[in-house]
């Protein structure tokens, strides 16, 4: 693959300051992400997986521009985003949209869905054939909606219908790339299997390229191409679905599998599980070096003073851990230090 | 709405630790009625876990907040029987229910921040818990309540148990909550979404504990859940829940491996799993779940199921009863086998699982 990535990310970082008193005194930082790395592929899904805080809406964040990056580069198109002034920054926006977490929260609750959808359009400027309701209706037909529903309130629709609006609100301006944060979490199982295959569908459609940002491994695995695991505001491992799921590297990505309860009752005595101990430490003050040594089985003398990088060990299967699973044994135990 | 005048035609009391029967819980709104839970019937032993899943709505939360009478008489219609270790609740005085709520029985809820106190420190939350039911001194209760938390897996408790809740993470406010609710060792304990709020490696943790103070306290567990994983983890026997009804009931494997309701069968293809060859498509289930205000006539699930026209008008006009398909094969819980609620007869519903529903779950 040689192609030019669409969306190319080098040692992204954001760190909010953490301020006290009335002078807001600038007591540390919150390393939500730091050093984060990756490319994304015309056409391709990739997956950020990872727990609570981990930093996975900042990243998404950061990328579409709405957090300006404190560190690292943005290419998008081949362009180089990370500090374009907002006004530059119009024209591409178009090509980048993003999905949030809370179909509930994210549409203005006193516009109609047609005015919702049509927003893009009139802000943009974008002529359309037929005019924008047209547009609009062709649009809401293609996510699975009425296009008679055009003069309704988002609070007329289901949690899974209003997943819809914000996907059509994104894909009216025929966007190159989504970052859908968390875009099934708040829906039931039944309506999350509806918006999954719309995301498939659209994708084949369209020729979309995607980022997923989700908690649920199961749903990841199963809309991604690529996936990347985060721990503590780092990509940790990164790799193809099958081999990251078939034969995870990093000791956290085992831990995170192994801990996904699996609805099959007659497996669940002898399933083998790991067991993490404590919860994630506060990204306040992430532990030294590897940033999971705390909770890791496998850590040594080693994980608490030099910091892993993110290296290939498989085909496109990148880990940053001095002790990786699943792989061959590091030579002579002390892996090289952070190569500068 | 007293039953007490009516008493001599009450049911006897059952032999069941818990058993519900036939329990309504009705709403009036100024939209109209949200009948929330209607016509709820299940037994449960001690020592024994029941899982109760369903869709966002079904009446999972409104049923567990019922059985501890915690829904205010004021706008909660309640009806039918709730049994209690031979006590009818419904009937009794919530003076006579809340009494019961510590020792007898306990819930876990979805939101521990919720649940306690901010102002008070956690150990003093469990610390009243406890001497409620149980005459001691403060220092022994205090005592009890280290020792709880130590239990469920708080470091250093005899330091913690001075913190507030908001000191604690998401995880150890869970385990504290857990703690609260163990303090007076009840005999019935409901954990309603316990783990939902939960990063996985700490869900993990948090059923593991569950599993074993279960086991040592030989209590009663319900948990509610979406999560279908989670109560194959836990559960003995599943209730799964639609439209404020139970629509199938069986043991953990009558759920999992011979399902006959066309609801569970589109609960367990719309879920992408960990365990299985990555499929091409999910199979959801169309449309939404049902206004309880406006519940469809009919079967609840007619409008989304898609063997509605397999039973004609029946679908559509007649309520379906929850009706045995396989006897209860003892030993297990043993109470009442394996139950669907559905017009097709069992031979089709088999029929249809086999050949056509489970075929599609396995392809790649
Ligand atoms: N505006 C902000 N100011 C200060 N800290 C922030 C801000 N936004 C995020 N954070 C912190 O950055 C860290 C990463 O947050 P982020 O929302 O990216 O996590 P996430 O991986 O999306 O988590 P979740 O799964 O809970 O959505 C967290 O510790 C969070 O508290
Ligand atoms: N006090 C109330 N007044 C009116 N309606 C209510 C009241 N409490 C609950 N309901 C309604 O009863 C229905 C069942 O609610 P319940 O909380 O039991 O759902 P649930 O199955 O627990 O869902 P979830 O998975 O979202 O927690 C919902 O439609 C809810 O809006
Ligand atoms: S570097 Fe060490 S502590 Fe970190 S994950 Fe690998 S083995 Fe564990
Ligand atoms: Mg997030
Ligand atoms: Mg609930």
């Amino acid at each position: 693959m040689s192609a030019e990535p669409l969306l190319s990310v080098t040692d992204l970082s954001k760190h909010f300051p953490v301020t006290k008193g009335l002078l807001k005194r600038q007591v540390g930082a919150v390393k939500a992400v730091d050093g984060v790395s990756f490319d994304v592929m015309q056409g391709e899904t990739l997956g950020v997986v990872g727990e609570s805080g981990c930093g996975k809406t900042t990243t998404g964040r950061l990328i579409t521009r709405l957090l300006e990056p404190s560190g690292g580069t943005v290419v998008f198109e081949g362009q180089d985003i990370t500090h374009m002034s907002q006004k530059r920054l119009r024209p591409l926006r178009r090509d980048m949209q993003m999905i949030f977490q809370d179909p509930y929260s994210s549409l203005n609750p006193r516009h109609t869905v047609g005015t919702i959808v049509g927003a893009p359009f009139h802000i943009q400027g974008i002529k359309t054939e037929h005019g924008v309701k047209r547009a609009v209706q062709d649009i809401l037909a293609l996510v699975g909606l009425n296009p008679e529903h055009y003069n309704r309130y988002p609070h007329e629709f289901s949690g899974g219908q209003r997943q819809r609006i914000g996907i059509a609100r994104t894909l009216a301006l025929k966007p190159r790339l989504i970052i859908a944060d968390e875009p099934v979490s708040a829906l039931d199982v039944s309506i999350q299997a509806q918006v999954v295959n719309l995301l498939a569908d659209l994708q084949e459609e369209l020729g979309l390229t995607y980022v997923v940002i989700a908690h649920d491994l199961s749903v990841v695995r199963h809309i991604s191409d690529r996936v990347a695991v985060m721990y503590l505001g780092k990509i940790v491992e990164i790799g193809r679905r099958k081999s990251l799921y078939t034969a995870p590297l990093h000791p956290y990505t085992n831990a995170l599998l192994s801990a996904v309860p699996i609805p099959d009752p007659r497996g669940r005595s002898e399933r083998e599980r790991i067991r993490l101990q404590g919860d994630v430490p506060s990204p306040l003050n992430p532990p030294p070096a590897c940033r999971f040594h705390t909770r890791c089985w496998k850590a040594q003398d080693v994980c608490k003073t030099v910091e892993p990088v993110l290296a290939e060990r498989a085909d496109g299967h990148q880990v940053a851990c001095h002790f990786p699973e699943n792989a061959p044994a590091v030579p002579d135990g002390v892996p090289e230090p952070t190569a500068g | 709405m007293s039953r007490a005048d009516n008493s001599a035609d009450a049911s006897p009391a059952p032999p069941s630790y818990l058993e519900l029967r036939d329990l309504r819980i009705h709403f009036p709104t100024d939209d109209g009625l949200v009948k929330s839970v209607d016509g709820l019937s299940f037994r449960l032993d001690r020592g024994k876990t029941l899982g109760i899943v369903g869709e966002s709505g079904s009446g999972k939360s409104v049923t567990s907040l019922g059985i501890l009478g915690l829904h205010n008489r004021r706008n909660a219609r309640v009806s039918g029987e709730i049994w209690l270790d031979g006590e009818e609740l419904v009937t009794a005085p919530p003076d006579a229910v809340r009494a019961l709520r510590g020792k007898k029985m306990a819930m876990i809820f979805q939101d521990p921040l919720s649940a306690m106190h901010p102002y008070y420190t956690v150990g003093n939350q469990i610390i009243e818990a406890y001497r409620i039911h149980n005459k001691v001194t403060k220092a022994v209760a205090r005592k009890h309540a280290v020792d709880m938390l130590g239990r469920v897996g708080i470091p250093q408790p005899d330091r913690r148990v001075d913190d507030y809740p908001h000191e604690f993470s998401g995880g150890m406010r869970q385990r504290a909550m857990i703690a609260m609710a163990l303090s007076c060792d009840p005999e019935l304990l409901i954990a309603d979404e316990p783990t939902t709020a939960l990063d996985v490696t700490v869900q993990a943790q948090i059923l593991d504990l569950m599993r074993d103070l279960q086991r040592e306290f030989d209590s009663a567990l319900i948990i509610i859940t979406h999560d279908l994983g989670v109560v194959a983890e836990l559960s003995d026997d599943i209730l799964v829940m639609y439209g404020g009804a139970c629509i199938e009931y069986g043991s953990t494997d009558d759920i999992f491996y011979r399902p006959e309701h066309p609801y569970t069968w589109g609960l367990l293809s719309s879920m992408p799993r960990l365990d299985r060859e990555p499929t091409e498509r999910l199979l959801p289930i169309k449309g939404t779940p049902p206004s309880l205000i406006n519940v469809p006539p009919g079967c609840v699930f007619s409008p989304r199921c898609p063997y509605a026209d397999r039973t004609g008008d029946r679908a559509a006009t007649e309520v379906p009863e929850l009706l045995e398909t396989r006897a209860g094969h003892g030993g297990h819980g043993g109470h009442g086998g394996h139950m669907v609620r559905c017009h097709m007869p069992p031979a089709e519903r088999r029929s249809l699982w086999e050949n056509d529903v489970k075929p599609m779950l396995e392809t790649t």
